[in-house]
């Protein structure tokens, strides 16, 4: 089977800018999430569950971290870290749950809004280069391109997708089911879980549904 | 308590590696990924300055990522500034200055400084497609920019968060004509009217003191200091420095003795010209008393291979700081695949994801409890050393510097 459409592989190379802007506690930090750039909700979200996407089990984001490592405060680590980015697909979306939480906490808990935290936290953004690694018009070719991934270019393809499409997908279900009509197989991989897996755990994963499909 | 001294080697000169020689520990994606950013920049060249070309982090970093952005076929050349005693006696001063100490120095002493940099400026030639100045010492070479049209970077090794105020003021005119500065964290910068970016510092894992090492080579070294390979040992690798609180690192292990038959290492730089150093090595030495499981080693600066073996052999590995600049022996540590116990300051706490890369600590207490539950849960030792490996491997390797360095080049040209 060959598609018109290639897929194209591409990476996504990033640099963080020091955005300037700092937390010293709860309140600050919900006052910081409200004001910071789109490119730093990013940075603080999406990129930073591929930076820790060896983690697979207790790390969603850094406002999560920071609340539990340098806050103590699991419950409210906890509820920010449920959020799962995966059914954003925009960076306001995110940012007024986040705020809104955070919100919440800070009315109930003034005191503890309040309290010092053990380190600051660092607003940071995103500054991302693309560059294009190679094409794939087969499923076999996807497959063969797939296998030497770099680990930023699975997370531009699978994780940070969503913010580009506007779709609650990734690049490859969405080639997959467009370009090759494979939909079954777009739905699967669509279905692996990255948050309990890592970025290599994700690829072998598409890797293994890819020879089910072959071998059908 | 025993106390060891490394018998004078000869110094090692650092292998140059190649990129493939990084493909093993990456993948050979993560390379091919560098090539294909690196095609991007095309024609484009680099130059380097700093102040010296041997001693000192900044060049043991160049040396190696030099013949590395080679091997991309992107021209870069290294220079070095020159100066008199005088010149390195002012850039001393502006370094502790710049970490928040005192400038006794006269105020002829920033002329002297603008002299030298003038001299710098005449000898150099300042051709190249981007610029990245390293540290203060040549920042004020900065005034020769606008000749060749390239982009001019000042990186910064140093904490100026709470920078001496007059010495800040010289200097910051000079950082303002830059197109960017780069800082190793967050908390190391300060307001600037440029961008301001961030690279965490970096370890090069096929060095002497990071690379792979046969059992025996690690047995010797351990038989060499008279630690016994059997029982746990509890290591800190750092100077005789109060900041990084040696006597609390021993008070912590005696609280753990109480319950664990374990040894513990302090590996240190040597104290003989630091009178300070002395004195932090003698409260130390009081402190442990005649415990024959307590091991202080004053190591010379060319012992890489004794750091990496004792680093390999520990059970844990303690960075109980007061205060921090990153923590590069921290980076070391989770590279080996160790459990690291560290103090939640300056750099540590990037590196060391509580639970999750390490265990993070806050007091000698709270060191010894976290080393006790490490001590009687090794599957939760493994499992954070596995995973320190993992984030060390992504962000703080000398590839990953390399990548910087290139998507900032990249992100430059793009916006012009």
């Amino acid at each position: 089977m060959k598609s018109d459409e290639p897929f194209e592989f591409v990476t996504a190379s990033y640099l963080i800018r020091i955005e300037g802007g700092e937390a010293e506690n709860l309140a600050g930090l919900e006052q910081g999430i409200e004001k910071c750039s789109d490119a730093s909700m990013f940075y603080h979200t999406f990129q930073s569950l591929g930076r820790h996407h060896f983690l697979n089990e207790g790390f969603s984001n850094d406002f999560a971290q920071w609340v539990l490592g340098s806050c103590n405060r699991p419950a409210l680590a906890e509820r920010l870290a449920s959020l799962d980015i995966r059914d954003y697909v925009s960076l306001g979306e995110l940012r007024t749950d986040l705020t809104r939480i955070l919100g919440e906490y800070c009315g109930a808990n003034p005191r503890e809004a309040t309290q010092a935290a053990f380190e600051k936290f660092y607003f940071c953004e995103t500054l991302e280069e693309e560059v294009a690694l190679g094409k794939a018009r087969t499923l076999k070719e996807f497959r063969d391109g797939l296998e030497t991934l770099p680990h930023a270019s699975l997370q531009f393809h699978f994780l940070t997708s969503r913010l580009r499409l506007h779709l609650r997908t990734n690049d490859f279900s969405h080639w997959l089911d467009e370009a090759l009509g494979l939909k079954r197989l777009a739905r699967s991989v669509e279905r692996i879980d990255i948050y309990t897996n890592t970025l290599d755990g994700v690829r072998e994963r598409i890797l293994e549904l890819i020879e089910r499909e072959t071998g059908r | 308590m025993t106390t060891a001294s490394v018998p004078s080697p000869a110094a090692r000169q650092p292998r140059v590696n190649k990129l493939d020689d990084y493909a093993s520990l990456l993948g050979a994606g993560e390379i091919a990924e560098l090539r294909a950013l690196a095609a991007r920049l095309e024609g484009r060249s680099i130059q380097m300055v700093n102040s010296t070309s041997v001693g000192g982090g900044v060049a043991e970093m160049l040396i190696r990522i030099v013949p590395l952005v080679e091997e991309l076929n992107l021209p870069i050349r290294w220079d070095v500034i020159t100066g008199g005693d005088d010149f390195f006696a002012i850039t001393k001063a502006f370094h502790n200055a710049l970490h928040g100490g005192g400038y006794d120095l006269p105020e002829e002493s920033f002329q002297t400084f603008l002299g030298y940099s003038e001299q710098n400026r005449s000898r150099l030639r300042f051709d190249c497609d981007f610029t990245v100045i390293h540290d203060p010492q040549p920042a004020a070479l900065v005034e020769s920019k606008g000749a060749s049209g390239g982009l001019w970077i000042w990186r910064c090794h140093i904490d100026v968060s709470q920078p001496h105020r007059r010495v800040w003021e010289f200097l910051a005119p000079y950082v303002a004509r830059y197109d960017a500065a780069i800082f190793s964290s967050p908390a190391f910068a300060r307001q600037l009217p440029i961008p301001q970016i961030l690279f965490y510092p970096s370890i090069d894992p096929l060095s002497e003191k990071n690379r792979e090492l046969e059992p025996e080579a690690v047995k010797e070294v351990l038989e060499n200091y008279g630690i016994d390979g059997e029982r746990p040992i509890l290591l800190q690798v750092s100077r005789f420095d109060r900041l990084k609180d040696p006597v609390g690192v021993v008070r912590a292990y005696q609280l753990v003795k109480r319950y664990y038959d374990c040894q513990l290492v302090l590996a240190g730089g040597s104290a003989s010209d630091d009178p300070e150093g002395e004195a932090v090595l003698a409260e130390v030495r009081e402190v442990a008393g005649k415990d024959p499981d307590i091991h202080i080693l004053d190591l010379p600066p060319w012992s890489a291979l004794e750091v990496n073996a004792l680093q390999r052999a520990s059970t844990i590995i303690i960075q109980k700081s007061l205060r921090e600049g990153f923590g590069l022996t921290v980076t070391e540590g989770l590279w080996k695949k160790k459990p690291v116990v560290a103090s939640a300051v300056g750099g540590i706490p990037l590196q060391v994801i509580h639970k999750q890369t390490g265990l993070l600590s806050h007091s000698v207490e709270g060191t010894a409890y976290q080393i006790r539950l490490l001590l009687s849960n090794p599957a939760i030792a493994q499992k954070l050393g596995e995973q320190g490996h993992e984030h060390v491997r992504e962000q703080f390797l000398i590839t990953s510097n390399v990548r910087r360095y290139l998507t900032l080049f990249l992100h430059f040209l793009q916006k012009r």
